[in-house]
């Protein structure tokens, strides 16, 4: 049967985490993280988390303890946030190289200075290269979702990579929202224990990530490459294998919202993805023909749907980060996906940087914007720039 | 112990890529030797990442995962939980880190892992530079010593990792020396009856990074012993032992010799002897191992 549980974004992590019965948790805690790992120590406390729970000194030792646990072929779990990502880049990469499929939910938060603890994608944006699955939720039902899906994603045999779940802080992290939570036996059923590649064992002795020759390592690179397609396939299908058990589904890589027949689409991520079905509903009553395709994965980026959706309709882009120098990474990486294959228009907008609020008020504002052709040879800043 | 009664078995097998007269590798056969095959080795960024071979063959035969610089007691910290999850809690976890690792970048992981009494070994073969990146300046090189970073001379003395780590109040800690194979293959084979926490550093004279020849790499770690600029003692339950020569310098039992005896036969200690001998500075170093004596008799006699 399964049971309604009303509450913050962090703890439906955590009871997810903990229903995925992870071996090892190693974590370090950070604002707006925290309550994720108290939630977990909570369910140590009362024995519904059976695992070891380290409590290490750092996130680049929360990630080297899920990693060196990985590697005995278990299944591990943490959590982080901002400078806590960050901190963990080096090793980031090295989860994504060693092929261990680590889970970790990162609450998006601002990088300092100056010391700001709210929504900002930059965080996770700037570990977009290490080799990570990234998702972007924008409910806390999608976060409980998402993170049981990404142990199957990550552990599964043809992709075998790091799982990052992002969702923004307070707005997600820290409001409480009911969830339809699963019997524990239904996602035993829907998620099987970890099988790995390899792993370390006094059976097979073997030396793993010792030096490597340039045309060797050039293979690894591409293995991993071959294994974000791989992810590319596989996230449908497990999207699809929920919904037909729990009759819960997100999209897969995007969550489609009234997009037949429009003349716009606009894209966006995380809670301003939620926040402009709002935005969508308001501007199709006023006759504005806009629909949304938010966006649920960076890495494998979805090239093939953005196509698609450009040869529908001319594009709006909402970036809550900006790749300083350039441009908003999704607005970018969009125009890359249609690049001499599409003359489809896209429109842009940096907004929300800073956890500075973006309603559908807002929403509604860019889009108009867009629709009126203002928005077009340059990615506006919202609320800085005149429009 | 004696070496003829090690067992035979070897787990450090042909194709290593260690330089002549290596003191890595000489310990680490013998550590090898007193666990066994039933051992899991967590290395960061140090010699021996080069030192067990090229991908896909590899020098060793235990498991052993490669981690990066700062991370080997937090990877071992993984690895010895994923283990006990598994039930598989009769292998030994061995981090084998080098001083750079230790003393400077890994000490915050390290000094996590032994406040979480993790189960595990920390082992760091100290030769005392950063000898992979090619003979720097560590937090455990000692005071005038030559290195690429400190052209004239180190101007500082060494930290005491020892002191360090016994700070943390772990079950065990010893200090032994790649001369002293009996030494420690008994405390690495102590250090594996015991559960926690366990260090274990190994002074490990570098041919190339201290400038002697290959031949004498044995030599310059018994007269690192016997000139007091090294201690052997082991650490079990709040009590400190010292062991071999160091115990009978610190009764006061034999003289420990001078300090020349030892720095005149490496290259890295040449200028304080050519063109002219500098006495000051050869004095401080003397002055410093006497006041580390004199604190190890008020502690510990």
């Amino acid at each position: 049967m399964t049971s309604v549980m009303i509450d913050t974004g962090n703890y439906i992590a955590a009871k997810a985490a903990v229903m995925a019965r992870p071996d090892v948790v190693a974590a370090y805690p950070i604002t707006p993280q925290t309550t994720l790992v108290e939630g977990i120590a909570k369910y140590l406390d009362t024995g519904e988390f059976q695992g070891e729970y380290i409590c290490v000194e750092s996130e680049h030792s929360a990630m080297v303890a899920c990693i060196g646990a990985s590697a005995t072929g278990v299944r591990t779990f943490t959590g982080t946030s901002s400078h806590g990502l960050l901190l963990m880049h080096e090793m980031l990469h090295w989860a994504a190289l060693a092929r261990l499929p680590v889970i970790m939910c990162n609450i998006n938060r601002v990088v300092g200075p100056g010391w700001n603890i709210w929504a900002d994608e930059n965080d996770s944006i700037s570990q977009r290269d290490t080799g990570w699955i990234q998702f972007y939720c924008s409910s806390n039902q999608e976060i409980f979702d998402t993170v049981i899906q990404a142990f199957k994603l990550g552990e599964h045999e043809k992709v075998s990579l790091p799982v990052m779940i992002s969702y923004n802080a307070f707005i997600l992290s820290h409001t409480s929202m009911p969830v339809f939570v699963p019997e524990q036996k239904e996602i035993d059923d829907f998620l099987p224990k970890r099988n790995p590649k390899w792993k370390l064992e006094v059976e097979n002795p073997i030396t793993f990530g010792n030096i490597i020759l340039p045309h060797e390592y050039e293979k690894v690179r591409k293995e991993m490459q071959e294994a974000q397609g791989n992810a590319k396939k596989l996230i449908p299908e497990i999207a699809k294998e929920w919904k037909k058990k729990f009759g819960r589904y997100h999209g897969d890589f995007f969550e489609y919202y009234k997009c037949d027949n429009a003349d716009y689409i606009l894209l966006s991520m995380g809670a301003i993805g939620a926040e402009s079905k709002v935005a969508i509903d308001n501007l199709q009553k006023n006759g504005q023909n806009v629909g949304l395709a938010r966006a649920r994965t960076l890495r494998p980026f979805p090239t093939d749907e953005v196509l698609k959706l450009s040869k529908q309709a001319d594009l709006i882009v909402i970036d809550r980060n900006i790749s300083v120098g350039n441009e908003g990474v999704l607005f970018n990486e969009v125009k890359g996906a249609l690049y001499g294959k599409s003359d489809s228009k896209i429109h842009g907008f940096i907004a929300g940087l800073g956890g500075k609020d973006v309603t559908f008020g807002d929403i509604e504002k860019m889009c108009n914007k867009a629709i009126e052709g203002k928005a077009y040879d340059h990615q506006i800043w919202y609320g800085l720039e005149e429009m | 112990m004696a070496i003829k009664d090690l067992p035979i078995e070897e787990c450090y097998i042909p194709g290593s890529a260690a330089c002549p007269g290596c003191p890595a590798t000489m310990a680490m056969r013998t550590v090898f030797k007193a666990i066994g095959k039933k051992m899991i080795m967590v290395v960061p960024a140090c010699c021996t990442a080069v030192i067990e071979s090229l991908h896909p063959k590899t020098s060793f035969d235990i498991p052993t995962m490669n981690i990066a610089f700062e991370a080997a007691a937090a990877g071992a910290s993984g690895v010895e939980a994923g283990l006990r999850k598994q039930g598989k809690t009769d292998i030994t976890v061995v981090a084998w880190a080098g001083d750079g690792g230790t003393y400077d970048i890994g000490i915050q992981a390290l000094s996590g892992a032994l406040e979480r009494q993790t189960n595990f070994i920390y082992i760091c073969y100290n030769n005392e530079i950063y000898s992979n990146t090619g003979i720097q300046r560590s937090g455990a090189t000692p005071y005038a010593a030559w290195t690429t970073t400190t052209v004239g001379g180190k101007t500082e003395f060494r930290k005491e990792m020892g002191e360090i780590i016994m700070s943390h109040h772990i079950p065990y800690a010893a200090q032994t020396c790649v001369s002293y194979p009996e030494d420690l293959y008994n405390k690495v084979k102590k250090a594996k009856s015991i559960k926690g926490p366990k260090y274990i550093e190994i002074m490990a004279p570098c041919p190339p990074g201290w400038r002697f020849g290959m031949e004498r790499t044995v030599e310059m770690g018994t007269m690192a012993v016997e000139t007091g600029a090294w201690a052997l003692y082991e650490y079990e339950n709040e009590k400190m032992m010292f062991n071999g020569k160091s115990k009978l310098i610190l009764e006061g039992k034999i003289e420990r010799k001078p300090i020349e005896e030892w720095i005149k036969y490496q290259g890295r200690f040449r200028h304080l002897f050519i063109p002219k001998k500098d006495v000051n500075r050869i004095k401080a170093i003397e002055e410093h191992i006497d006041q580390k004596w004199e604190r190890y008799r008020s502690c510990y006699l």
